[in-house]
């Protein structure tokens, strides 16, 4: 075989059972009216998200409350909070006093999430207008609309990020119009802005497409309710439009924000190194590194940090009524 | 409109059956450096042996490290650099040579056959060497480059890359501030992290990158760059506006050798890999694809001047003098440096 | 609607339009420069689709990408619409749990469950490559086909399932006959996110292969730290247009079944 399938005998025996029994199960409810239940139908994706979700999040948890000797240890996350801790400890006692507290960790996570926090918004005031006049009846645009906003969103999003770099570059396409115009070459890539522009290139689609749906859902005659009853279409805008499309903005929101936090390939394209995000930290812990444990302790810290905001989210929208996207 | 989608769907899953090419004589698990090799040179050695060649690339020293330990059966050579030798030397990972079966040693030169990190080259042998030092665009820097000074010169603004590196650019900091660099004292380090945090701080620093640079200077995004010397010959043999420079203060001199890992999966195949690439016509291949400086005596010889005359490639004695190599910094004080460095690329 | 007003929402919408478009269009055109520096136009030319077909690693690693998106999409639509099924005749409590952690995936961020992955396999001595790779691929794809085939579970008659077994089906005739045909169009839709999910996927890819198993995106991101890859706009301007025909053709052929 050319690709590495090899795997340790216990993987295929318990492959091989799982196999077996499932196979059994259906065979049996399916010759016989005999009682199995069609709920064992998810037996099988039960056992799959056990192995491949619960279980490598536990070892996210265990490997990041454990040291390289598997013993119990906080040290992860006093790494997290303190980033020389570990220095402290190895240059001897007559520097370990002067050296400071390290934030470097704690930076980069406020950092990215005030990275983030601009994109988020950025997004909402690009996409909202957008979504809003897609969904304007009297534009009479139709589904192809929406078609053109999903084409983009085909191209892997690597290469259209390194588009972006042809656009930027100090000899790059903007600035030689500039040159041609007689104006002087601006810095444009190697820095936040550059980043923040990929972020909100990438993302802007994930906020269009669930506020548009949700506009798109809106009964009509509640507008022309809203217009018979004295309102201006501002009013109508801000009383009625908006609030009814919240679930839809939450759902863009919690899209938009969360890769957004954890995207490492955009600052490392466009910003040059320059701008160092939590994905990025946590990538370079685990592969440069070879870090597990510091690694896995930045991940649950981020994992939790995104559970919370969700579950903020989730309290202006208890139906979950935007979750229904693309 | 079943039956085709059924056709296509068992036509693709076909596909990897089909591809398979047939190599008889098994494959040989290679870990190479981007841009490191003459990629032909590969297919000919699976003409010549009959050995599929299962080619991987890695970026740093750093990042390679991590995938031998987590995937220690994936590859069969490797290609470190010679600090990181040391520490596959004692972490075990490396299998001892036998080198009955590399006749090709020979063509070796004697001088590099027993190297510090890996006493009488029991473990590496010899596959490129080269230095550390300033690739700089002649059209927008017109005065001389003697030190490492001249990459903090806010004249330079926004226009200087420095190497994604953690030793390179830590190294060429303490010897631009007179210390060794393979240095444990801390208030070294620190000014040296210190002052690469400045740089960054100033302005200067365009980006930190590694392989990207070389066609980023032809491309003339930048004045100054830090760069491996096979790199800047292969910029500047595209843009001949480029000139490289080893400071004053000294440099890295550094061996990359090549690897047999411990208990390699195909250790015959790795054996006769390891071997052609020290053929010198192949060797001389290599050379002048990347052109890095060799080690291989003969392929010198068969380059001739283009080679010897070259200072880039072929570094005056003095040059060689100033600089130093890399040692391992073992591992109970490498957080000190991950430390000092992650500061450093998250300075803002 | 003011001709101001609908000029000003159009420019609008033209604007962001060529916001989403420009680069990639920067890349169509970038892919017949016949020299390799993006900055100069160095005459037309095809040289870079030549070099595509030619390279072996990007057509080894376009196999990859589309056997990985093939065999996660046809698993993992067998898998979630088996479960969506059997998850709906759960009782309530049961079923909100299941729920639950059928978006748990999706709440974690890719690079968490790329990274979760990795130190599975790693921790088991797995070695990583294809296969594990694809069951990444599996099990990041399985909620989707889960979360699209269970609205159209619901809005199904609940009665015509067991209106069928009084009838004198057996469950396995039910399913094959009743269930599955009714929420086709749910499974299709998954099975369709599915593809161009793993289709398009790097990070978890980038944490769960060795560097010998490259897919697409994982081969653009080591390209990226390379340097300048002309070749790489060819295979994006040949995606695009594949995409761009798959599409004109799907458009037809619902035109014509109206």
């Amino acid at each position: 075989m050319r690709y590495n399938v090899s795997l340790p005998w216990w993987a295929y025996a318990v492959m091989g059972l799982g196999l077996a029994v499932f196979i059994g199960l259906v065979g049996l409810s399916i010759r016989r009216n005999h009682g199995i239940k069609r709920s064992l139908f998810s037996a099988p994706y039960t056992m799959w998200m056990i192995l491949f979700t619960i279980l490598p999040c536990i070892l996210i948890a265990y490997y990041a409350f454990t040291d390289t000797a598997g013993n119990f240890t906080l040290d992860n996350f006093r790494t997290f909070w303190d980033s020389n801790s570990e220095m402290k400890k190895l240059v001897g006692e007559e520097y370990a006093a002067s050296i400071p507290r390290g934030t470097v960790n704690v930076d980069t996570l406020v950092y990215s999430l005030w990275m983030a926090f601009l994109c988020t918004v950025i997004s909402l005031l690009l996409g909202y207008p957008a979504a809003l006049f897609m969904a304007d009846r009297q534009m009479k645009l139709g589904a192809s609309i929406v078609v053109l906003f999903v084409i983009p969103m085909w191209m892997n999003f690597l290469l259209r990020t390194i588009a972006w770099m042809s656009l930027l570059e100090d000899n790059g396409l903007i600035n030689m119009m500039l040159n041609a115009m007689g104006f002087k070459s601006v810095r444009l890539m190697y820095n936040s802005g550059a980043v923040l522009l990929g972020m909100v290139y990438n993302y802007l689609p994930f906020m269009v497409f669930p506020i548009y749906t949700s506009l798109s859902k809106q009964n009509p005659s509640l507008h022309e309710a809203a217009a018979d009853l004295g309102c201006s279409p501002m009013q109508t805008l801000t009383k009625v439009t908006m609030p009814l499309s919240l679930p839809g903005v939450i759902s863009g929101i919690t899209m938009v924000f969360m890769p957004s936090v954890t995207t490492f390939f955009i600052p490392r394209v466009l910003g040059g190194g320059n701008t160092m995000m939590f994905g990025d930290l946590i990538e370079s812990k685990f592969l440069t590194e070879g870090n597990w444990n510091g690694g896995s302790a930045l991940s649950l810290i981020m994992m939790l940090l995104i559970l919370i905001s969700l579950s903020i989210l989730r309290k202006a929208d208890p139906n979950g009524e935007g979750s229904g996207i693309v | 409109m079943k039956k085709t989608i059924c056709l296509f769907l068992s036509l693709v899953l076909l596909l990897p059956v089909i591809a398979l090419p047939a190599f008889a004589d098994g494959v040989v698990n290679v870990f190479n450096w981007e841009d490191y090799i003459d990629e032909s040179v590969l297919q000919d050695f699976e003409a010549e042996t009959g050995i599929r060649v299962n080619y991987m690339r890695f970026t740093t020293n750093e990042d390679m490290m991590v995938q031998v330990e987590a995937n220690p059966g994936a590859f069969d050579v490797v290609f470190p650099s010679d600090y990181m030798v040391e520490r596959m030397l004692n972490k075990g990972l490396l299998e001892e040579i036998n080198y009955d079966h590399i006749p090709n040693i020979q063509y070796i030169m004697e001088s590099l056959r027993d190297p510090a990190y890996d006493p009488k080259g029991a473990h590496s042998i010899p596959y490129m060497w080269g230095t550390v030092g300033i690739l700089y665009n002649t059209e927008k820097v017109t005065e001389p480059v003697e030190s490492w000074g001249i990459l903090w010169d806010e004249k330079y603004a926004g226009d200087v890359f420095m190497l994604d590196s953690i030793r390179d650019s830590m190294g060429i900091t303490l010897k631009y501030l007179g210390y060794p660099m393979n240095t444990r004292d801390f208030s070294q380090l620190r000014e040296a992290a210190d002052l690469l945090i400045a740089q960054k701080k100033s302005g200067v620093v365009k980006a930190y990158q590694v392989d990207e640079t070389k066609d980023k200077m032809v491309a003339g995004e930048a004045a100054l760059a830090l760069v491996w010397s096979g790199d800047a010959q292969y910029a500047i043999d595209l843009n001949p506006a480029l000139a490289y420079a080893v400071p004053k203060e000294g440099s890295n001199i550094w061996i990359d050798p090549m690897v047999i890992i411990k208990d390699a999966r195909n250790l015959e195949n790795a054996e006769k890999f390891v071997n052609f690439l020290c053929r010198p016509d192949i060797a001389q291949r290599n050379c002048e694809e990347i052109w890095y400086s060799s080690p291989n005596a003969a392929a010198i010889e068969l380059m001739g001047e283009e080679y010897t005359e070259n200072p880039v490639m072929n570094p005056s004695e003095e040059t060689i003098a100033s600089c130093e190599f890399f040692t391992d910094i073992p591992e109970n004080f490498l957080p000190v440096y991950t430390t000092l460095w992650n500061e450093v690329k998250n300075a803002k | 609607m003011s001709k101001i007003s609908r000029f000003f929402k159009r420019f609008y919408l033209g604007f962001i339009l060529v916001f989403l478009y420009v680069p990639i269009i920067v890349l169509i055109v970038q892919s017949f420069n016949a020299g390799k520096s993006r900055a100069k136009w160095e005459g037309f030319s095809f040289h870079w689709y030549q070099e595509l077909f030619k390279s072996v690693s990007i057509m080894n690693a376009l196999q990859v990408t589309i056997t990985v998106a093939v065999i996660a999409m046809i698993v993992s639509t067998i898998l979630g619409t088996l479960a969506a099924i059997g998850i709906y005749s759960m009782k309530k409590r049961q079923q909100s749990i299941m729920m639950t952690l059928t978006n748990l995936p999706n709440t974690m961020p890719d690079i968490v469950t790329g990274i979760s992955l990795m130190l599975l396999f790693i921790f088991t001595k797995v070695d990583r490559g294809y296969f594990t790779m694809l069951l990444a691929h599996i099990t990041f794809d399985t909620p989707y086909v889960i979360l699209s085939v269970m609205p159209k579970l619901k809005q199904m008659n609940k009665h015509t399932y067991e209106a069928a077994l009084d009838l004198g089906a057996t469950p396995g005739y039910a399913l094959l006959h009743v269930l599955i045909p009714e929420c086709r169009q749910g499974i299709v839709t998954g099975a369709m996110l599915a593809f161009t999910l793993s289709l398009d996927d790097f990070t978890i890819s980038y944490f769960t292969t060795s560097p010998l198993v490259q897919n697409l995106s994982t081969l653009i991101y080591s390209a990226t730290r390379r340097g300048i890859e002309p070749t790489l706009n060819a295979l994006s301007a040949l995606m695009f247009i594949a995409l761009l025909v798959l599409l004109l053709i799907v458009n037809r052929r619902t035109k014509e079944s109206d």
